[in-house]
């Protein structure tokens, strides 16, 4: 059986979360930066590892979404 | 689930029956209120993220297409006494619509870059008596010899056309892009 958590307990959790995916999303947002930078100067090595590293940190952010709406039910 | 946890708890944590009339007629869950607030925000983020997954594979198609399109054309730009020792030449290459400028720099110092300042592509203009090139719009410098930013905002060099002069015609070969 699956352990429900106390409405404090849920807010901390929301909270922590939260808090990782602010720091996934900011770690996009250079990656997208760096990979259009290397693009127009050329540079074609980093195009397709940078979108790969970009949708694992998606798919991170995904997990811990549904991690919270599962908590709920 | 403890009975507490299902109570509204109003702001200043006072009991209801403390609490002003009309909030005990509208009362509003506050931890609850705060919780699905800040699971929304992670929601939105979450779709943030999403936004810049798809700015990763925009990338990934247009670098394909780039890679597809292979290497420019060879192209006659000008002839060499067309262009006085100090003077500049505008011309477009590789596409019609992607503007460079030739420079003679010396008696047989040609130099070519894109016009399009790497900061917000503004058209740059030659100095050769200063050795640069200035971009007006945000006092962007590059240096005329390599085109690498040497003031302002540009942090990339300007992309540069690889010039052949054959007898006396000058001729571009292709597209030189650097990050640094």
């Amino acid at each position: 059986m699956r352990k429900r958590f106390t409405r404090e307990q849920r807010l901390t959790i929301v909270y922590g979360v939260l808090c990782i995916v602010v720091i996934i999303v900011m770690l996009q947002l250079w990656l997208l930066m760096a990979t259009m930078n290397a693009y127009l100067g050329g540079d074609q090595a980093v195009v397709l590892p940078g979108a790969l590293a970009s949708l694992v940190c998606f798919a991170l952010n995904v997990g811990l979404l549904w991690y919270l709406y599962r908590m709920e039910s | 689930m403890r009975e507490s946890e299902q109570l509204t708890i109003p702001p200043d944590s006072r009991p209801l029956e403390a609490q002003p009339k009309w909030r005990q007629d509208f009362p509003i869950d506050w931890p609850q209120d705060h919780y699905v607030s800040r699971r929304d925000f992670t929601k939105f983020l979450v779709l943030t993220s999403f936004a810049f997954v798809v700015g990763q594979l925009w990338i990934v198609v247009k670098n394909y297409l780039r890679q597809r399109r292979g290497a420019p054309p060879i192209q006659q730009i000008a002839t060499v006494e067309q262009i006085p020792i100090g003077g500049a030449l505008t011309f477009n290459y590789p596409q019609p619509h992607d503007s460079c400028v030739l420079v003679r720099a010396g008696q047989n110092n040609f130099v070519a870059y894109s016009q399009k300042c790497t900061h917000l592509s503004c058209a740059v203009v030659p100095q050769p008596e200063k050795g640069r090139f200035y971009c007006p719009c945000h006092e962007g410098v590059f240096d005329l010899n390599n085109g690498s930013p040497l003031a302002g905002p540009p942090r990339r060099p300007l992309p540069r056309i690889l010039l052949e002069v054959r007898g006396s015609t000058i001729y571009a070969t292709g597209v030189e892009l650097t990050t640094i």
